[in-house]
């Protein structure tokens, strides 16, 4: 092999140079698999070009969502050492001058979103505050050493752009010399001094008005430094800052109460702190969730497992959207590679245009979707003959199904929405609180033949007028904003409703005003009091079920039931849906969530599970004599403890596969300790 | 609580499922025979006791277990669906036992178990079938123990009825004088020899060897009443938590005290290794070519994967060195790539690096494919924890092979074969033999002072200054210089080893292992 060596263990392989010109292009791999089928070059591209949106869809959310928060940043890094520059010379700064302004950002646990978060908070920062931002990572800096020398030579290539390269040169040579908080000050005072001149030049720095820009620090995990580092840093920096304008941001995932427990209080109130909380995980995810997929901007679409899925990949491992999306990616990659018919997954026009030069195979791949059949068979026998024997027919056919499930989608969010108004603030939330879990219950299964979606209703009827008025107010809004022209109607009934609530307030003001009146009780004897009040009673209970608002509530509830009812049906009974959604969960989970070790125990206790042989075959919890013999091995290991006892090891395995087959014994013996040697390798 | 458990032990009673083998024996035996049904019965009363627990706990704990579930209910439903990945196979539960303390007879025990159910494995289903409908709606609930138990009661029904009786004797022996559990255990070797020849004798079932069985059961059923109570006793007061700590504690571990050395069994050198392995042909390798070439199916797959940002890893049983090799030879001969052999004992980031840096310096324009060879072990999740795997969109390919991880372990030395760095008996002869016999003596004096201190964990070697006095009295030196000459000299076949101790004193040692020490010393004395 040419892999194997005695002396070394990488290899390098290069191809000839002439050979390397001729590199085979991506798409070629997309058709070459298994499925080396119909339009696959169409459907890499309609890949790219989704996949492309996505990504800049997902980006430009990014940006959206942490605006907020970078805004109100920067505005803070501006202010800090702005002010106190100006007047530096006043006493009265003297003291402030002492506390190193801090941004404390706490980011939340989903670490691995971390880097990419503060990575555009530097750019952020360098375009608007200061060309000088370093951020360092705890496992660079385990002393004060590595910390100064690691902050020194960031510091020192932020600059290299308006630096000539012999001075660069020379600064290398410094750097190794020595690395203190007095050389990285007149650095810090040269290299301001120079490049004041040329200020004015540079574009980018001229946004920073004052004469010499802070220096910011971010430090990505504040929780892993450590307490030593951290306290000297900002002790030493601290006697610096009236020549080293220094911004410390703490980069923090738990709670800023941290910042105390790392720090003793003598050295945190060298701090000015200021507490910034970028957006929850959760909420990004909901963001992303509906603007990805609760749209129907991409007509790729995920079934309820796939989602399900991704989601819990999501809540129970990482907190992490950048898997998420990454989640998202592979099953779009899977989806366009395994489904000939996502030709069709683009947008409405363009499917209709590709529907008219579909070839007779492809006709033949929706004559066989599951779904198309079913659709089919409700046909009259004419249609369906047609359907089956014209491919002109059927082409136009699929042109109106496609167009259905656009417009099923369209309605399908909207009432989607709209349910979510009315279920989210229910007390215990039945229905889930968050539109991504009544989004996948609605995905499963036909939602009003579940007990949560019944609970839902009887708590919609005991709702009070305002809450149910807020809601409606608000579904109101959701389909005045769309464009929907089925559900324009829809818009008008809740106007209606809306309007009947208010009347109803006017009328009932009234109704109070006259009973109030009646309600004014004689004195009388107890005996009559009595029946006054039993008559009271009932009257109360009759009028109770006569209301008009009880009966108006019950009209808005049985609407928002007929609308479920209506628009909310399961993907699946709808045609051709095969070619939106990906649905096959278990793909996406055996690559983003393998379990390599319980793949490895079934290997070793189920051989028959990989190697379909009849002979393996066998009940659970016990393995034929005949199976490999690294399995016997380890079914005889597992019967030990932590130490095993290598002679009684070999002898009951000799004991097993002797048995199994008449063999030379000792080279069977041979092989079976060989093959100890390797279990021992493998597993311990 | 006892005598609940007695009624409900009167009730499984009822249900349980009588076998061929329990009417066999209740006609060979009386006495035994109820005896025995009876403790299974409890013992599996038993089971279903430990397993309610947890059941309750489940109900407190409310809805955030609930919850937990319902997340590998939906992470485990796609089983039937996929064909390919046995991950999903099993649940965790079988996969991260708690490790008992158990006995070593066990082993043995199961692979007497395991030899004589050859074909014929359908009867036995059969057998066991009832005993298992029973217990599965429990360990569907998801709890180790269950199968645990099951497993006993096969062990012992299978034991009593057919087990090779050399093996049986074995089991039978350490049992009549273990109550002594605390120490290591006895020495359970004398009768070990042939046990192989006499378990041949007995696979033949006959009526004679049913009545040896008779007589033995009598023997054993005594026996095996004491340890199932004691077991019983134990599980009804843990579960879980005790089961942690069981496992956890690192106090005396049982372990037998036969040696390779024992065996009596020439030591092969690598060379006779390989022969003999070569001559083994692999069995099933029709299925596994199969499976190869269903992994083979994916490569465009995966080149497509690479091409896209995604990185692969690959994981399960088997060697993946060849895969990895054809696809290499197949898929990537026009792009630049790197192979790393992370079993390569001097592999270092240094080297990766290098190999790394090799490559951009040519290149500029097309970056490579950085293949990662990734070998399984069970440091997996530390290899590659949460943050790190996020730098990497890593896919997760099964490619089980069951191939031999020969390359893989080429470098790891074997303790059963020779080891051609040490010196073995033959040259430790072949050098001892052209020295003088003052030499050799002065070397058997050394010889024997290591041996006597050999069970001396803290014997460092013997000091320079006994060793001359030693030589003197034995009239083999006559000067501190000889022997310091002769020392030389054997240094320099490296037959001993000097350390400096502590103290500034220098003590010899022989790198040779005591075992080959003996062997030569025997040796010696036939010569002589």
């Amino acid at each position: 092999m040419a892999t194997s060596s005695v002396s070394k263990g990488c290899f390098v392989f290069k191809p000839n140079f002439k050979k390397r010109k001729i590199s085979v292009p991506i798409e070629d791999y997309f058709n070459k698999g298994k499925n080396a089928s119909e339009d696959s070059k169409l459907r890499f591209e309609t890949y790219q070009l989704i996949w492309q949106q996505m990504k800049s869809e997902t980006e430009r959310l990014q940006e959206e969502l942490n605006k907020n928060l970078f805004d109100s940043l920067v505005e803070f890094l501006q202010t800090s050492h702005s002010g106190l520059w100006k007047n530096s010379k006043d006493w009265s700064c003297e003291i402030k001058l002492r506390e190193i302004p801090t941004a404390a950002l706490v980011l939340g646990v989903n670490v691995t979103d971390h880097d990419l978060t503060l990575r555009s908070l530097t750019e952020v920062l360098q375009n608007n505050v200061t060309p000088y931002v370093v951020s360092l990572q705890a496992k660079d800096c385990p002393d004060m050493k590595h910390f100064l020398q690691k902050l020194v030579s960031q510091l020192m290539d932020c600059k290299v752009d308006v630096q000539s390269k012999e001075k660069e040169s020379v600064q290398v040579i410094q750097k190794n010399v020595h690395y203190s908080m007095d050389s990285l000050s007149a650095w810090y005072m040269s290299v301001t001094q120079k490049t004041d001149p040329k200020m004015p030049r540079k574009k980018r720095t001229s946004s920073s008005q004052w004469q010499s820009p802070p220096v910011v620090l971010i430090l990505k995990d504040m929780e892993s430094f450590t307490t030593k580092v951290l306290q000297d840093f900002i002790i030493i920096s601290s006697q610096h800052l009236h020549e080293f304008p220094l911004i410390l941001i703490f980069g923090i995932a738990t709670s800023p109460v941290v910042i105390h427990r790392l720090l003793p209080h003598a050295v945190s109130s060298l701090l000015c702190i200021e507490l910034f909380q970028s957006l929850s995980c959760k909420e990004h995810l909901t963001t992303v969730l509906d603007k990805l997929l609760l749209t129907t901007q991409f007509p790729f679409k995920l079934s309820e497992k796939v989602l399900q899925i991704l989601t819990n990949i999501f809540l129970y491992h990482d907190f992490s959207i950048q898997n998420f999306i990454k989640g998202l990616q592979l099953s779009l990659l899977e989806h366009f590679y395994s489904q000939p018919l996502s030709v069709l997954c683009c947008n409405l026009p363009e499917a209709k245009r590709r529907i008219r030069f579909l070839s007779a195979n492809q006709c033949e791949n929706i004559r066989r979707l599951p779904s198309f059949r079913r659709y089919v068979e409700k046909q009259s026998s004419e249609k369906q003959v047609a359907l089956l024997t014209s491919d002109k027919f059927l082409k136009e056919e699929t042109q109106s199904l496609l167009e259905n499930l656009h417009v099923y989608h369209k309605n399908y969010f909207l009432v989607l929405r709209c349910l979510h108004q009315f279920t989210s603030s229910l007390p215990k939330y039945p229905l889930g609180r968050q539109i991504r879990e009544l989004y996948c219950m609605c995905l499963e299964k036909s939602i009003w033949d579940s007990e949560e979606y019944a609970s839902v209703l009887q708590l919609l009827r005991l709702l009070a007028k305002d809450e149910l008025m807020a809601m409606l107010q608000n579904c109101f809004k959701l389909f005045q904003s769309s464009s929907g022209k089925e559900l324009g109607n829809t818009a008008k009934r809740i106007e209606e409703f809306l309007a009947q609530f208010q009347s109803l307030d006017e009328t009932k003001e009234e109704e109070d005003t006259s009973q109030s009146q009646s309600k004014g009780l004689q004195k009388t004897d107890l005996y009559h009091l009595q029946k006054s009040l039993l008559e009271m009673k009932e009257l109360r209970s009759t009028s109770k079920r006569q209301t008009k608002f009880e009966v108006l509530r019950e009209q808005v509830v049985s609407f928002v039931d007929s609308l479920v009812r209506e628009y909310l049906l399961p993907p699946d009974t709808q045609p051709l849906h095969e070619t939106l959604y990906f649905s096959s969960a278990h793909t996406l989970r055996q690559h983003l969530n393998a379990a390599p070790r319980i793949a490895l125990h079934t290997a070793l206790n189920n051989p028959y599970y990989y190697l379909k042989n009849e002979a393996l075959r066998s009940e659970e919890g016990c393995i034929p004599n005949v199976a490999p013999d690294i399995c016997i091995a380890y079914k005889l290991h597992l019967e030990c403890s932590r130490l095993i006892n290598l002679v009684d090891w070999s002898e009951a395995f000799a004991t097993v596969v002797t048995a199994a087959e008449k063999m030379d014994a000792n080279s069977v013996t041979s092989e079976e300790r060989n093959e100890i040697i390797h279990l021992q390798c493998s597993v311990y | 609580m006892t005598s609940t458990l007695e009624l409900k032990a009167d009730k499984m009673l009822k249900v349980q499922f009588v076998g061929d083998d329990d009417v066999l024996n209740h006609i060979l035996d009386r006495e035994g025979g109820p005896k025995i049904k009876k403790e299974r019965a409890q013992l599996l009363v038993n089971t279903q006791k430990i397993i309610k627990k947890p059941e309750n706990e489940l109900e407190e704990d409310d809805q955030e277990v609930l919850k937990d579930h319902n997340y590998v209910e939906v992470l485990g439903q796609d089983v039937q669906e996929s064909l390919k990945n046995g991950s999903a196979t099993d649940g965790g539960n079988k996969v991260y036992p708690f490790q008992n303390r158990k006995h070593p007879e066990k082993m043995a025990k199961l692979a007497s178990e395991l030899a004589k159910t050859p074909r014929k494995s359908v009867s036995l289903n059969m057998k066991n079938d009832p005993k298992i409908t029973i217990d599965i709606p429990q360990c569907s609930k998801g709890h180790s123990s269950s199968d645990k138990s099951q497993l006993k009661n096969n062990d012992k029904s299978e034991f009593l009825s057919t087990a090779p009786r050399g093996l049986r004797k074995r089991l039978i022996v350490p049992r009549s004088h273990s109550d002594s559990e605390s120490e290591y255990s006895a020495s359970n070797s004398e009768d070990d020899e042939g046990v192989a020849q006499e378990y041949e004798e007995d696979t033949n079932e006959d009526i004679l060897s049913q009545k040896i069985q008779a007589q033995n059961r009598e023997v054993s059923a005594p026996v095996f009443r004491e340890t199932p109570s004691k077991k019983m006793k134990r599980e009804k007061t843990s579960h879980l938590v005790e089961k942690y700590f069981e496992a956890h504690s690192s106090s005396k571990v049982l372990t037998s005290d036969r040696t390779l050395q024992k065996l009596k069994r020439a030591k092969l050198d690598q060379q006779t290794l390989h022969n003999l392995l070569s001559k083994v042909s692999p069995s099933f390798s029709a299925e596994l070519k199969q499976l190869n070439q269903q992994h083979e199916q994916l490569f465009h797959k995966w080149m497509l994967q690479l091409h896209l940002g995604f990185n692969i890893v690959l994981y399960g049983l088997g060697s993946k060195r060849d895969l990895l090799e054809r696809f290499r030879t197949t898929m990537l001969q026009d792009c630049i790539h790197i192979v790393i052999n992370g079993f390569f004992p001097g592999i270092s980031v240094k080297s990766v690096l290098n190999s790394v840096t090799e490559v951009l310096d040519h290149v500029g324009t097309f970056r490579s494919v950085l293949d990662q060879l990734e070998w399984i072990t069970n440091k997996f999740k530390e290899v590659w924890d949460h943050a790190k795997q996020s730098l990497y969109n890593w896919l997760w390919y099964e490619t089980t092979t069951y191939s031999h991880y020969t390359e893989e372990t080429s470098y790891e030395n074997s303790l059963l074969v020779k080891q051609s760095g040490s010196l073995p008996l033959s040259s430790l002869i072949h050098v001892l033999r052209s020295l003088t016999p003052n030499a050799r003596g002065i070397f058997r004096l050394l010889i024997k002072y290591q041996l006597d201190n050999q069970d001396n964990p803290s014997y460092t070697g013997l000091c320079f200054q006994d060793f001359y006095q030693q030589c003197r009295e034995a009239f083999l030196v006559n000067s501190d210089l000889t022997l310091r000459a002769q020392l030389t000299e054997f240094r320099d076949h490296k037959l001993i080893r000097t350390k400096k101790g502590t103290d500034g004193v220098e003590y010899l040692l022989i790198p040779v292992d005591n075992g080959i020490l003996t062997d030569f010393l025997e040796n010696e004395e036939e010569e002589l």
